[in-house]
């Protein structure tokens, strides 16, 4: 089973939502029969609930959220110029099409016609303009903001905007998706979102529900639901109970313990979450700052058994800080540079001086149960190498502080994800003098290729060395990567077109329900 | 009078050191409000913007007086994360805390009495021993276990009620109610089990004393005794216990509220805390001790009501 | 009524002595070892292999709930050392001498009653870092203020009594009085708040681990358990009933034993 599914990610290799038999959780008859089940369960109208493991306690302002779930959701109801489909392109969004210049130096957008802000005011080229300065002031993506930095100046003439680059970025098109288009002037964003996207927010209640409606002046095809509501339960066992009890049209990011546990009649759908799980070691700290050390972790912890341990087999193997849904880098066999070896690990650790092992703490976020499970399997994993390891989960506003600010950490499990749809930003911070180089990874090596592959303009070359330095971190066992972690996403039979995308969202306005 | 006014006084010390205590406790704790606001991808300038914008560079006995200031005022600021009054928030998540605890006092009163009036006058030593022992074993059971088992039993090999599917009472009332019984009989139980075990010695000890013999030995009947005599003297140290009991009914629904997924304050305050919502997470400090002091005021006045005999003490 | 002691004396007795020795047996072996995972027998339901079952990892749930109760138990034994020898040292000086510091630290105990006892646990947990020690600290601190007004009380009892008096006539020093003449009447007051205040220990430990700010995975405390429990409480009842069943085992043999030593008064 586990080599099975193994095989087909690693055959397909990219962002496929399959379609996965789960045992017994897959469709069993809808659960109407349920006399329990609650009114919300949408047969009633055309409407859903779905249920959302965290709160949507942000800024909802476009540019000030970082949540992950808060963009999540947002991505329904905010558009850039362009925006990103479930295959990873871009499609024109807010534009209705765009051109680049043969340097690569100027991009020339043209504004879709009769596109209208959830407000009822029309979108002009002058909201444009005011969204990309207003984004290049205040967002919270540094990335964003550092490629923003790089327009020398962005003008508009009737319908057609222009942007002109100091310097070519081929990733450009990436970042101008994640400029949300919003009325100029309107100042309540951060309570009372406006954006062009075929939902519209109509009302948010703390811990409680965050409600979304159809865009009936959307320009394109539109949403087919007419209304979405989240309902937030801020823990992952409440929302299985809720789930399961029968509630809920839609919940994503399911374990397979839940999927197994599943007990009311829904379509299990399969995924990859888009991140790259490892077990992150602070390269600058004792005994990590020893690749041999590192080498020997790598060898010690047995990837495909912790797969069956903490997800029956599902899940990917990474090998280095690239995840498949990025199919043009991502390198299969990068993930077989370490096979499970204990006596090598223990020969490794002796060569580092180790011979007795050692003890270091490994710092988790604790708001996330996966990163949770995987760190306790590898503590155990250890044991076997004479390595001591011991678990401290602390909240992810200290670990934001400590470990990810600060680096005062030995090791943490997380995952990294790339808000942007581009290689770049997975690899961008391990660069020596990144100030999100968390890991104080200090490689010239690998410094002077990624600088190479940002420099260069030609995409085939540019690929080529993304991969080097996607090898060179192998090489240098950077970290001990894991897995992109299986998401499944439990669905009422009768919705039907679910798509995953390269991202961490779920577009609302594709679901339909079949009759 | 003159009592009254000591306690007043008193209560509000009390309540402006639990304020202060609550304030100067975020600055102990690591983590900063901004890091969580701004996320992973954050530069050190917008973070340090951030902080002025919210007030966070000021020194904190200056912010303390701010907020003091503010909140006797009624302005209990603005949430770092929702940007919204806190004093809205509050107005929204309070009712729902305050419906549970009320149900739940309202269930421990209306079955620990006539339960453990029945208990301390039953005179069949058998009942007496299964009563008490009964009692033990309920007041054994954490109430979050309690919660668990009624999720499971109820809710999933029953399927007599959906948990977690809370609804709020802007929408329904009835259905709000109907959704916080469970949880307030999973806070409530314990507590009858203590109140019935207290009633219940409580009347034994009252049913021993001489003037009972004296009126039966004039040819009263148990039943009148106990009616007119006996129950007037047991209740009075139970009046303050339970009292007493509607403050910890409170503290109770942290936890419970967490494993029912009720959006009352209790639940609004764990995720203040994670997030450092600071202003969020004062308020609320400061709304639940005002509870539990203005309760225990109370219980301490209805205590001297009940006995005139203590109120020289 | 004597009988009704005798008989809570002995039940609770022999529950606490039984799950005391589980306890010190688990300290030196286990079915199994409580962290060894088996992706084979992940969720196995009980039987003789597994008394209790399994859990989502395949561990084996008695020899975890064991091994988790002795981890309560220590945390719940030391919380009370603590909130049971500074409550007496605070509330002895608080009510022999009473007057001005009576005053300001009964109402600082006052203060951190009226405190959502979470909030400081967390407060301290946070400071100091998750940890056995930590949590051992925080509860210790929440309890003392319980401990020091019953103490106090009694002191300010005794104080006024007429051997007391005599002995302060005698001219006993202050010391001498407190813990060789009052405290020693005190102690069946304290040794029932004892058992009490155990079991409530036990309690604020799994409500604490339960929120997740308890003992540390892959370690168990029985409330951790119980927390981790609930995502699989449909699918596998049995660890939650086994482990809350282990809590209220646990509690219910001190609270016998309390109840009986109280009546026997």
């Amino acid at each position: 089973m586990i080599k099975r599914i193994l095989a087909v990610f690693l055959a397909t290799a990219v962002m496929a939502g399959l379609l996965c038999g789960c045992g017994e959780a897959t469709t069993q008859s809808p659960v109407a029969s349920d006399e329990t089940t609650d009114s919300s369960r949408a047969d009633q109208g055309n409407e859903i609930t779905v249920g959302i493991a965290q709160d949507l306690d942000d800024s909802l302002d476009p540019n000030l959220m970082t949540a992950a779930g808060t963009r999540e959701v947002m991505f329904n109801v905010f558009e850039g110029l362009v925006k990103p489909n479930s295959d990873g392109d871009y499609v024109c969004a807010v534009a209705s099409d765009y051109e680049k210049s043969e340097d690569g130096l100027t991009y020339t957008f043209t504004l879709r016609d009769g596109v209208v802000f959830h407000n009822g005011q029309s979108c002009t080229a002058e909201d444009v303009i005011y969204s990309f300065e207003t984004c290049a002031a205040t967002s919270v993506t540094s990335a964003v903001v550092t490629a923003l930095s790089a327009i020398t100046d962005i003008s508009a003439q009737d319908n057609v905007i222009t942007i002109s680059l100091s310097a070519p970025n081929p990733d450009f098109i990436s970042y101008v998706s994640s400029v949300y288009i919003i009325p100029k002037g309107y100042t309540q964003q951060a309570t009372a979102p406006v954006g062009t996207g075929p939902f519209r927010f109509v009302s948010r209640s703390v811990q409680e529900n965050f409600i979304l409606e159809r865009n009936e002046d959307y320009y394109g095809e539109g949403a087919k639901l007419d209304k979405v509501t989240y309902k937030i339960y801020e823990d992952n066992n409440a929302l299985f109970t809720a789930l399961n009890s029968g509630a809920l049209d839609l919940v994503a990011h399911l374990t397979v313990d839940q999927v197994n546990n599943l007990s009311n009649g829904y379509n299990v759908l399969e995924g990859t979450m888009n991140l790259v799980q490892a077990l992150y070691l602070n390269n600058a700290v004792a005994p990590f700052d020893n690749e041999l050390v590192r080498k020997a972790l790598c060898y010690a912890v047995d990837v495909d058994s912790l797969l069956s341990l903490t997800a029956e087999g599902h899940g990917t193997k990474l090998g280095s800080s690239m995840y498949p849904a990025f199919g043009k880098y991502f390198d299969p066999a990068l993930a077989e540079a370490y096979p499970y070896d204990v006596e090598k690990a223990k020969e490794l650790l002796k060569e580092a001086g180790y011979e007795d092992g050692f003890s270091f703490t490994i710092t988790v976020p604790s708001n996330y149960q996966p990163h949770v499970d995987t760190a306790v399997v590898l503590v155990e994993q250890l044991k076997a190498v004479g390595i001591d390891a011991q678990i401290q989960q602390v909240e992810w506003n200290t670990w934001l502080t400590e470990v990810y600010g600060n680096r005062n950490f030995e090791a943490t499990v997380c995952g990294f994800d790339a808000s942007t749809l581009n290689a770049s930003a997975l690899l961008a911070r391990w660069v020596s003098d990144n100030d999100k180089n968390m890991i104080n990874y200090n490689n010239p090596l690998y410094d002077e290729t990624f600088a190479k592959a940002q420099a260069s303009a030609d995409e085939a070359e540019q690929t080529e060395l993304y991969k080097q330095c996607l090898e060179i971190l192998s090489d240098t066992a950077a970290n001990v990567y894991i897995q992109d972690l299986a998401d499944f996403v439990a669905i009422n039979p009768r919705l039907q077109g679910f798509e995953f995308y390269p991202l961490y969202v779920i577009d609302m306005s594709c679901l339909y329900f079949a009759d | 009078m003159k009592y009254i006014v000591k306690k007043t006084c008193t209560l509000i010390i009390t309540l402006f050191i639990v304020s202060l205590l609550a304030f100067l406790a975020f600055q102990i704790i690591p983590g900063d409000p901004t890091t969580d606001l701004l996320g992973t991808e954050a530069t050190e300038e917008a973070k340090q913007a951030l902080r002025q914008e919210l007030g966070l560079d000021r020194p904190v006995l200056v912010r303390y007086f701010d907020w003091l200031s503010g909140f006797v005022r009624g302005d209990m600021g603005e949430s770092y994360n929702y940007r919204m009054p806190v004093r809205d928030m509050l107005a929204d998540k309070l009712p729902v805390t305050a419906l549970l605890t009320l149900l739940s006092f309202v269930f421990t009163i209306a079955l620990s009495i006539p339960l453990g009036i029945w208990a301390g006058s039953t005179r069949s030593r058998i009942m007496d021993l299964s009563i008490s022992a009964l009692d033990q074993i309920v007041m054994s059971v954490p109430p979050f276990f309690l919660g668990m088992l009624a999720c499971y039993f109820l809710g999933n090999v029953l399927k007599l009620f959906v948990p977690g599917n809370f609804v709020s009472y802007t929408v329904s009332w009835s259905q709000c109610l109907g959704y916080l019984i469970l949880p307030a009989l999973a806070i409530a139980i314990p507590r009858i089990a203590m109140t019935v075990k207290m009633l219940r010695s409580s009347i034994q000890s009252q049913l021993e004393q001489d003037y009972v013999r004296t009126s039966r030995s004039r040819g009263s009947s148990r039943g009148k005794i106990l009616r007119r005599h006996v129950l007037k003297n047991a209740l009075i140290p139970v009046i303050s216990f339970l009292a007493v009991s509607a403050a910890e009914i409170m503290t109770g629904s942290i936890i419970i509220e967490q494993v029912f997924t009720i959006p009352g304050i209790s639940r609004l305050l764990l995720a203040s805390i994670s997030n450092r919502d600071f202003p969020v997470v004062q308020a609320i400090v400061v709304v639940m001790a005002a509870w539990i002091v203005i309760v225990n005021f109370a219980a301490d006045l209805l205590y001297q009501l009940a006995d005139p005999r203590i109120r020289r003490l | 009524m004597k009988k009704r002691a005798d008989i809570f004396l002995c039940t609770g007795g022999a529950i606490c002595l039984i799950t005391v020795c589980i306890i010190i047996m688990g300290w030196f072996w286990t079915p199994y070892d409580p962290t060894a995972m088996d992706a084979a027998a992940k969720f196995s339901p009980p039987s003789l292999q597994h008394l209790l079952g399994t859990d989502n990892f395949g561990r084996d749930i008695f020899s975890r709930v064991v091994d988790g109760a002795g981890t309560s138990f220590v945390i719940a034994l030391c919380v009370v050392a603590i909130g049971c020898i500074a409550g007496i040292i605070i509330g002895s000086l608080c009510g022999y001498y009473g007057g001005l510091p009576d005053l300001i630290l009964t109402r600082v105990c006052d203060s951190i009653t009226a405190f959502p006892a979470f909030l400081l646990a967390l407060v301290i947990v946070s400071v100091a870092g998750p940890g056995t020690e930590n949590i051992i600290l925080a509860l210790g601190i929440l309890f003392i203020p319980s401990f020091a007004r019953i103490v106090r009380s009694e002191f300010a009892r005794c104080r006024e009594l007429n051997y007391i008096k005599s002995a302060k006539i005698m001219g006993a020093g202050g010391f001498r009085i407190m813990f060789r003449h009052i405290l020693p009447n005190t102690l069946p007051v304290l040794l029932s708040t004892v058992t009490i205040g155990f079991n409530n220990a036990v309690l604020s430990e799994a409500s604490m681990s339960f929120l997740g700010i308890g003992i540390q995975p892959p370690y168990a405390s029985l409330g951790s358990m119980l927390s981790d429990s609930q995502s699989f409480l449909y699918s596998a009842p049995w660890y939650a009933l086994g482990t809350g069943g282990a809590i209220v085992l646990l509690i219910l043999g001190f609270s016998l034993l309390g109840e009986g030593l109280q009546q026997k008064r």
